[in-house]
């Protein structure tokens, strides 16, 4: 019952590499079925997102007898060269795979320290695997674990939660005045590559409408259709910011392009309803004096960065207690693991016995011709009785007490201290 | 006098503002639902001390100043609780629990007033202070609200976010739980005084319609209801309005105190 994860990621791999070892789901069956159909695994889950594809598993025999063939497997299943896939694989065993896997719910291993999207990207492996029946007993607790950690981390500490791009940071502090987008609009200024990024935040976010102004009405047009908002006329300001809580300026201008008193226009018309400005252009599209004007947010592209270098250091300095996390559940997956072997190695005993039992009455009853066929079977079921005693009691204390588990260290020394290769559960 | 439940309600009153705290600090949302039971569990201990404190002394909670503090922080505690609950909002907890816990212990710790019992009794008087104390802890509320607002939007507009800013409410938010807090306190303060009036008149000329406490509670009648207008519908929402309803506060506890104690002669405290 030993677990082993052979994988790459973004730490080992560059993304050429990483690019040809990534499964599809088609894949990700295919190789499950094999790697079982093989006898390399008796349990199999893929894990593979953008970076990192890993193969966990459960092999029948010892975990590092089975590493050589994962990996070869591995190389064939994606025709590359072994010799060049061995460089970027990493091999973990028990409780070193188990910890990586909670480590990677839990967004610790992730190429963007704490981010959320792994944690979905697991839950679907899992959910993929075990509705093909690749997974088992030890490695369904395995994902359950794992499933656990990821929202713990999410839940109990601040990893996850402050925003670690530009983009993003301006959504989340729109988000500081206005609570839920949901019900707000937005209008973007500019129609590159970064307003689509904070395009896609807000829509991630929920906004409720979404405006679009542009000097090139075709390319507002595209960014528009693409996410579901209208394009207003270049230079409406009036009509523009007169409904808009949030608004995305990035153009290619020499000078501000939302002058003051364009703003303050606007604000009168608007009652003074709250407007949060995200200047992302440089030079500067908002004349920073703005910025004054009463219930105005102006944030540019420097004030957000060194909100994303102090969201940085405060995900950083979270990461002890979500190490925490992990490592406790990684004690609490190895005691059920150790429980598990522990009752199954008992179970094993008690066969033993029953068999030598059998051998050893028939053995010693023998020369005792003087014996009923009556006290045969009574002495036979004194013995059960005996037998039986000696190994419920230690099962049933097994089963019941956490401590006594985790003071059994090694169970494999027990079994070779009983049992013959032949008689290992 | 037994003191359980003193003891017990001062100890979940410390626990969840301990976790209210953390809550804060860590941004952990077990913290946050363990301060929200604590202060629970603290509203029905506190209860019971009053009940008992009250049975003591053999007289309503709100005989003296320091019942009527007592009183005051329970249904502070209250209005807090049930604006939590409707907003879905915890990160306030930590600012409002120590005006609970300062209130709760500085009653509780002084002796009790030996006073002659008031002229007027009965369940219409009992309401009328009950829902005045009632309003001025939402007020007391809607001041918190209004402070954390005004801070957390200086730290907002100077671009100082630092770790707090990401676990304070939104600004809309605390303006509408402010709101929330105002609009408790006007309909409480509305017929409690006019039930304090339906109580004078009752005492047949024992009191004077002209009291200086009558104007000053009239007087923040209407400033608190200018207050609620304002925030919501004209250029005043925002940093204004809340520097109105900290202003507005300041004339509750001026009515509170120097009205209360020295220029009124028939209201003992509140």
């Amino acid at each position: 019952m030993e677990i082993v994860l052979v994988g790459l990621n973004h730490r080992t791999a560059p993304v050429e590499v990483r690019e040809r070892v990534s499964f599809n789901a088609e894949q990700t069956r295919r190789a499950a079925e094999e790697l079982r159909a093989r006898g390399i695994l008796e349990e199999t889950l893929v894990l593979s997102t953008c970076n990192r594809s890993e193969v966990y598993g459960v092999p029948p025999e010892s975990s590092h007898e089975c590493a050589p063939g994962l990996s070869t497997f591995l190389s064939e299943f994606h025709s590359v060269r072994s010799d060049v896939l061995s460089l970027s694989l990493y091999h973990h065993y028990d409780r070193e795979a188990v910890r990586h896997l909670f480590r990677v719910a839990a967004g610790l291993d992730s190429m963007l320290l704490g981010e959320a999207e792994i944690l979905g990207q697991v839950r679907e492996a899992y959910r993929f695997a075990h509705e093909h029946g690749a997974t088992g007993p030890v490695l369904n607790r395995l994902f359950q674990g794992a499933l656990e950690v990821g929202k713990r981390v999410r839940t109990e500490t601040e990893l996850g939660t402050r925003p670690m791009s530009v983009a993003s940071a301006g959504v989340k502090l729109a988000e500081r005045i206005f609570g839920k987008l949901n019900e707000r609009k937005a209008l973007v200024l500019g129609a590159g590559t970064i307003s689509e990024q904070v395009v896609s935040h807000l829509r991630d976010r929920g906004i409720a409408q979404l405006q679009v102004m542009n000097r090139s009405r075709d390319r507002a047009d595209e960014l528009a259709k693409q996410f579901g908002g209208k394009v207003v006329g270049w230079g409406e300001w009036d009509t523009a910011l007169l409904s808009p809580d949030v608004v995305v300026a990035s153009v290619s201008a020499e000078e501000p392009v939302l002058r003051r008193e364009i703003v303050a226009r606007a604000m009168a018309a608007r009652g003074n309803r709250a407007l949060f400005l995200m200047d992302l252009g440089v030079p500067r599209n908002i004349d920073p004096s703005v910025g004054e004007l009463y219930n105005v947010y102006v944030y540019n592209t420097d004030d957000l960065s060194e909100i994303v270098q102090q969201n940085r250091n405060a995900r950083e300095s979270e990461v002890p207690r979500a190490q925490g996390i992990v490592d406790e559940h990684v004690t609490k997956f190895l005691s059920w693991q150790a429980s598990v072997e522990l009752v199954g190695l008992v179970d094993a005993l008690r066969t033993k016995m029953r068999e030598e039992r059998a051998s050893f009455i028939r053995s010693r009853m023998e020369p005792m011709k003087h014996l009923s066929e009556t006290d045969r079977a009574h002495v036979e079921k004194l013995m059960d009785e005996m037998l039986e005693k000696l190994l419920l009691e230690p099962a049933e204390r097994l089963r019941g007490e956490k401590e006594l588990r985790r003071k059994i260290q090694n169970v494999e020394a027990l079994r070779d201290l009983f049992l013959s290769n032949r008689e290992k559960p | 006098m037994n003191h359980l439940f003193p003891i017990l309600t001062a100890l979940a009153y410390l626990l969840s503002f301990g976790m209210y705290a953390r809550f804060l600090g860590t941004g952990n949302k077990l913290t946050g639902r363990l301060g929200t039971l604590f202060l629970g569990l603290g509203l029905i201990a506190h209860y019971f001390a009053l009940l008992e404190r009250s049975r003591g002394l053999h007289t309503v909670p709100y005989h003296d100043l320091y019942g009527s503090m007592s009183l005051f922080g329970w249904l502070l505690a209250l209005t807090y609780l049930g604006l939590e609950l409707y907003h879905r909002q915890r990160s306030v907890g930590a600012f409002v629990l120590p005006f609970i816990l300062v209130f709760f212990l500085a009653a509780d710790l002084a002796p009790a007033d030996r006073l002659s019992p008031p002229a007027a009794h009965g369940a219409t008087f009992a309401f009328h202070v009950t829902l005045s104390i009632l309003a001025y802890a939402a007020f007391a509320l809607a001041f918190v609200l209004s402070l954390i607002f005004l801070g957390e939007e200086r730290l907002l507009r100077s671009h100082k976010l630092g770790n707090m800013v990401w676990r304070l409410p939104p600004l809309e938010l605390l303006e509408r739980m402010s709101q929330s807090s105002v609009l408790v306190g006007l309909v409480s303060i509305a017929i409690g005084t006019a039930l304090g009036f339906v109580t004078v008149d009752r005492l047949e000329g024992q009191h004077s319609y002209f009291d200086l406490k009558y104007v000053i509670t009239l007087l923040l009648l209407v400033l608190y209801t200018v207050y609620f207008f304002l925030a919501r519908t004209t250029a005043w929402r925002g940093a204004r309005a809340s520097k109105l309803c900290v202003f507005n506060f300041l004339i509750v506890v001026l009515n509170f105190t120097v009205v209360g104690f020295f220029l009124s002669h028939s209201h003992r405290y509140f």
